[in-house]
């Protein structure tokens, strides 16, 4: 068994920025990660971010990645296992690793679950014919691996995701025949919308996936338009042919170690699904168990990074490791997170983790 | 139609399938996953699962929330036997207290 004293789950954005400020703090920190590097969905970012510059704004994702894993190489008190799965959290705080197929099992003092969040899946007729794909992995096979999914796409979605990963198939020579959203309304950002509109890409709103169909691989999608309450109406449906099928409609928190550990769990729609109940501080109902970024609600990277700093100040402080200026820098990162969730996108965010809110420390005192 | 539309990929299940275990009476995940192993491939539930509350919150007229997503145990990825064993004897620590 290996005495870890803060094990930091997850490498993407939230969990290297709680990794960062845990350690800038004193503490031991492990992060545990189970792709082969770090820096989870941000090394595959190809577009500048926005918020503001304490969010790395207008620097593209993986020239943030860059910089953070720079700060992890110089801080010595911060040890990477990369290519590790966690397998389990158990009740009395064991936490069970894969790594290269062996078997470990440390025991952390206090731990940051930062998993992130998965893909969607969407059920319709033949979903299952190759050519059909999430759109988040048909960005990694893009802008990580160099690799073309198809020569002409359509796109099943029109959040941030959908819109970013069409403008950057354009990018890299693939035809994008039509963008799809079920909603009434373009659910990401107009900026992105506008751009892949102005290169003549159609976005139908109110409309879906009847079916899908092909021989042995995709060949085309037929469509079909959608009446207020999301029914499909018949006789409005059109062919569109594509050899790919991205789909982007939303991601779910990767909750299942918190549910193993035990942390209380609630279903919030605008948060993505089941997430925890956590304080001011981003600890769960499990004491020493804190959240960062997606699995504690979908949002986006710059949010997941203010989150991280929180929760490795939190982790730490609770381990006893305390800076000068820390209400300080706890109150600035919440301010943070509130220009953060702006807008009607931000409002139902908020009104999400309000709805987890955990006051009292009474609350949080089942041990870890 | 829907027979070839997948919920479980892992088992291969299509909504059809899911909708007829559900009119039997199968109304809880849980249920769900031991008559007809969804959610126990490798995906351990991460494709499906959101379908299927959704089937079931659809024939039980119960909002998701008030749904459980049953229990989740480790480990959430395939480990052989062996390696854990290994790990029991050279770390010296089976415990039978």
């Amino acid at each position: 068994m290996m005495p870890v004293e803060l094990l930091v789950i997850g490498g993407g954005p939230a969990g290297l920025c709680a990794a960062i400020q845990a350690a800038e703090m004193g503490s031991r920190v492990m992060i545990v990660d189970r792709n082969n590097a770090l820096g989870g969905q941000l090394v595959k970012q190809t577009h500048m971010f926005f918020g503001s510059e304490k969010q790395y704004a207008s620097k593209r994702g993986f020239d943030i990645a860059k910089l953070l894993l720079d700060k992890i190489a110089n801080l010595s008190n911060i040890e990477v296992l990369e290519a590790t799965t966690v397998l389990g959290v158990y009740e009395d705080g064991v936490v069970t690793l894969e790594k290269n197929g062996s078997y470990l099992k440390v025991k952390p003092k206090a731990m940051v679950v930062a998993t992130g969040a998965s893909e969607k899946a969407l059920a319709f007729p033949n979903n299952d014919l190759p050519g059909i794909y999430g759109a988040g992995a048909v960005q990694t096979l893009m802008n990580e691996y160099g690799v073309k999914p198809g020569n002409s796409v359509l796109m099943v979605g029109a959040g941030n995701i959908g819109l970013i990963v069409s403008y950057q198939l354009m990018q890299a020579g693939v035809k994008v025949e039509a963008i799809v959203e079920g909603g009434p309304q373009i659910g990401g950002y107009l900026v992105h919308a506008s751009k892949v509109r102005r290169m003549g890409v159609p976005i139908y709103t109110q409309h879906t996936v009847k079916a899908a169909y092909g021989k042995e691989v995709l060949e085309g999608v037929t469509l079909c338009r959608l009446d207020d309450q999301w029914q499909q109406i018949p006789g409005t449906e059109f062919d569109v042919k594509a050899d790919v099928v991205c789909i982007s409609v939303g991601l779910t928190p990767l909750s299942e170690l918190l549910w193993q550990a035990g942390c209380q769990m609630k279903y919030v729609n605008s948060l993505g699904g089941f997430v925890p109940y956590r304080d001011d501080n981003l600890q769960t109902s499990v004491k020493g168990i804190f959240v960062a970024g997606d699995v504690s609600g979908v949002e986006e990277a710059s949010s997941a990074m203010v989150e991280g700093y929180l929760a490795g100040l939190s982790a730490a402080s609770y381990l006893g490791y305390k800076i000068y200026n820390m209400n300080e820098l706890k109150s600035d990162l919440l301010l943070q997170l509130d220009s953060l969730r702006h807008g009607p996108v931000g409002d139902r965010i908020r009104k999400g983790i309000a709805e987890l809110r955990i006051i009292n420390e009474a609350a949080a005192s089942k041990e870890a | 139609m829907e027979d070839n539309t997948i919920v479980c990929r892992c088992s291969d299940l299509t909504l059809q399938d899911v909708r007829d275990l559900i009119n039997k009476g199968y109304t809880s995940f849980d249920e769900l996953k031991r008559i007809s192993r969804i959610g126990m491939g490798p995906c351990q539930g991460r494709t499906c699962m959101q379908i299927v509350l959704r089937e079931l919150s659809i024939a039980t007229g119960k909002p998701i929330s008030e749904l459980s997503p049953g229990i989740f145990r480790p480990p959430v990825k395939p480990i052989k036997l062996g390696e854990i064993a290994r790990h029991a004897l050279e770390g010296g620590e089976v415990n039978h207290d």
